[in-house]
């Protein structure tokens, strides 16, 4: 047991390969569920490309779980705010995902500005900055703005919410 | 129709006072937000195509082409002042454009990228002009089969190529044929992948899945490795040249140029190959070897060029085809879709008036360019310091805000953390992102064409290599996808000296070259990053 744990450590990556075998067993239930009688017209019919597709996809898992396994690695990308020497930092991503969360939620219950001015602040306060007064008028005046201006600039409205007459 | 009478229409339309005006919105936006740190072209085209919506199409088409060449020039700003590329393509330019700029020669260096890429922009977009229409003329003739083939080989090319893992190249793709599947079949109204959700039915929103690969699933990832220190951007003054860089900038404008376009017209084309290929040529061209490695102008000048008339070769297929071949240039077809036009070659017949419009504006926007980025550039090099927590949340918020208003629809933001979530995974396991949004876009496509093509046959698989065009481009397609073993026997009879990469046997420079940029190497030899276009 606990040399099955050694061997997984570090290999993360397997995640990716069972993802991709999960993907493509999904789409090959899916597309052997489909019901159609051969016609004259489309002999190729709407099942073939999935089955390649799921096919693909499971060869791909295959191929990458031996390449995992053999110590194969992909490489994290960069970039110009990326620091790959210190591991992920879930400290940041939870917030993160929980102000984006937080906006799905209140959107068409609240409306776009109290929901878009969460999602900033949140963000902002997510990724580390602690001006909290400042971050929370900037986002404020972010929603309002996007608001008027999608609703003026290009007819688009986005939801007004609990502020529906007010703005 | 004559090309150049058609052109004089479309600057016409074109120049009419308010279509002038998006124009120069989009260059400014483009700008801007291509210079922003983490922001390439193909995530500013997506970010910023909702804001199009309420355009009529002819001046959002305008203003995509102003933000097309502006997001490209904003990464070479970028590329030199921080010497940390957003995009693969730009990796060249930061490897003698920082260097110029902390000897303190910043302003000669984006003196050089900007007037360099609107030389090359400027001629790859008369190639464009000429280029497309006997394009279009050669792809009438194309039937089904054929159309089948190029777009096999167009997917093949961009996930075997490029990028440094081509199992991972397959994966990718993969997942984004599968999310292409998503949706109600055309032709027998089956319902595929949508799990009995009607609002699937429709299929996944282009907007949504570009937007989420590249912008949420690229603020996610910085997010996880933020830098605790942001890097220092050099300050920067009124860009200009002396007499002795224009006479050292010229010759790798034009030697770019000729690099750049024809690879970015090829399936597989990218800006990647070129702009090495111009570098490795100046440097082997130049009196000033020495200066090489310690900021040599021509090491700036040739690349920027080749990125730029690379830029323009892309629209070549992807007009007169309907064929995309980078990233930007993917998200430019769901737009163009998104409006009901299709391109390839009926584009020309069906919607003349617009497409020279576009070409016309692409001319407009690369001297608006010119003209509005060498005075404002120390105002963008201020936007490099912009503080990263409100950069990524503001990705975030644009984001979220562009794919909401597609539709109006909380779910489709789901479908936007769920995709976004896919991209963090991505870039952390190095599965490039360019072959899942091609699947995403050409799948169902080349779907259609195939069925086409086995119901002209009557379902005879013969009906593949029915077309002399289609056999050619099979055998091309054979030999990209049997290249390494090839590669292999190559090796085996003559050891070469440490051969890396892409397609080109004598390329030997992309991982020496990417190894002495010190930030972000690894993109040199792993472009597929997403913003893999030029």
């Amino acid at each position: 047991m606990s040399s099955l744990i050694s061997g997984l450590k570090g290999r993360a990556e397997l995640g990716v390969a069972l993802l991709l075998g999960a993907a493509g067993v999904l789409v090959f239930l899916d597309a052997n569920r489909l019901v159609t009688p051969y016609s004259q017209s489309d002999p190729v019919g709407p099942k073939t490309v999935p089955y390649i597709v799921a096919g693909l996809l499971l060869v791909c898992a295959v191929l990458l779980a031996v390449n995992v396994i053999r110590g194969g690695q992909g490489e994290a990308e960069g970039g110009e705010d990326v620091d790959l020497t210190h591991p992920a930092d879930w400290k940041t991503i939870l917030p993160l995902a929980g102000a984006f969360i937080l906006n799905i939620l209140l959107i068409d219950w609240a409306g776009w500005v109290i929901s878009g001015t969460v999602l900033f602040w949140g963000s902002v306060l997510a990724l580390g900055s602690r001006h909290y007064i400042r971050d929370g008028l900037i986002s404020v005046a972010l929603s309002l703005l996007t608001f008027y201006g999608f609703y003026l600039g290009l007819g688009i409205a986005l939801p007004a919410g609990l502020l529906e007459g007010i703005l | 129709m004559d090309v150049w009478s058609s052109l004089m229409d479309g600057f016409a339309t074109a120049l009419t006072p308010m279509n002038f005006l998006y124009a120069v919105i989009g260059v400014l936006l483009g700008t801007a937000v291509g210079v922003l740190p983490g922001l390439g072209p193909a995530m500013t085209v997506a970010l910023l195509l909702p804001v199009t919506y309420a355009l009529e199409p002819t001046s959002a088409f305008i203003m995509f082409a102003g933000i097309y060449y502006g997001g490209m020039y904003g990464g070479s700003t970028t590329s030199i002042l921080l010497n940390t590329p957003g995009e693969s393509s730009s990796v060249v330019t930061a490897i003698e454009g920082n260097k110029m700029a902390k000897a303190g020669r910043a302003a000669q260096a984006l003196a050089t990228a900007a007037i360099g890429s609107f030389v090359a922009g400027t001629i790859g977009t008369a190639l464009l002009a000429v280029c497309a229409p006997i394009v279009v003329q050669f792809a009438v003739s194309l039937g089904a089969p054929s159309y089948f083939a190029i777009m096999v080989l167009a997917l093949l090319a961009v996930t075997a190529v490029l990028g440094s893992s081509r199992l991972r190249g397959f994966a990718s793709l993969a997942l984004g044929l599968a999310i292409g599947l998503v949706g109600i079949d055309s032709v027998t109204g089956q319902r595929r992948l949508t799990f009995g959700q009607p609002l699937l039915a429709d299929g996944l929103d282009i907007v949504v899945v570009a937007v989420a690969i590249f912008a949420v699933g690229e603020a996610l990832w910085v997010a996880a490795h933020l830098r605790r220190t942001p890097l220092h951007a050099i300050p920067v003054g009124q860009p200009w040249m002396g007499k002795s860089d224009w006479k050292r900038s010229w010759k790798p404008w034009l030697r770019g140029t000729a690099f750049g376009f024809p690879f970015g017209a090829l399936p597989a084309g990218g800006a990647e190959i070129p702009t090495f290929l111009s570098y490795v040529t100046e440097k082997r061209l130049s009196k000033h070897p020495e200066e090489f490695g310690k900021g040599a102008i021509e090491g700036v000048a040739g690349p920027e060029a080749a990125n730029n008339a690379a830029a323009a070769g892309t629209l070549t297929p992807m007009l007169a085809l309907g064929l995309p071949t980078n990233a930007t240039a993917a998200v430019m077809l769901a737009a163009f879709t998104s409006y009901g036009i299709q391109p390839g070659p009926q584009l020309f017949s069906s919607q003349g008036p617009l497409v020279w419009a576009l070409i016309a504006s692409l001319f407009i926007g690369n001297l608006l360019l010119l003209l509005i980025n060498l005075p404002l550039a120390p105002m963008w090099a201020k936007l490099l310091q912009l503080p990263r927590p409100y950069l990524y949340a503001g990705i975030l918020f644009f984001a979220t805000l562009g794919a909401y208003s597609v539709n109006l629809q909380a779910f489709d933001l789901v479908l936007l953390l769920v995709l976004g979530t896919l991209g963090f995974m991505m870039r952390r396991f190095g599965l490039p992102v360019l072959p899942l949004i091609l699947g995403v876009i050409l799948g169902p496509r080349i779907e259609g064409q195939l069925r086409k093509t086995l119901q002209l046959s009557a379902g005879d698989p013969a009906g593949l290599f029915s077309e002399p065009i289609a056999v050619v481009v099979y055998i091309i397609v054979g030999l990209i996808l049997l290249w390494p073993l090839l590669f292999k026997l190559f090796r085996r009879t003559r050891p070469a000296p440490k051969t890396a990469v892409p397609a080109n046997s004598g390329a030997t420079v992309p991982r020496e070259v990417g190894g002495s940029v010190s930030h972000g190497s690894h993109r040199a030899d792993g472009p597929a990053d997403g913003d893999g276009d030029g």
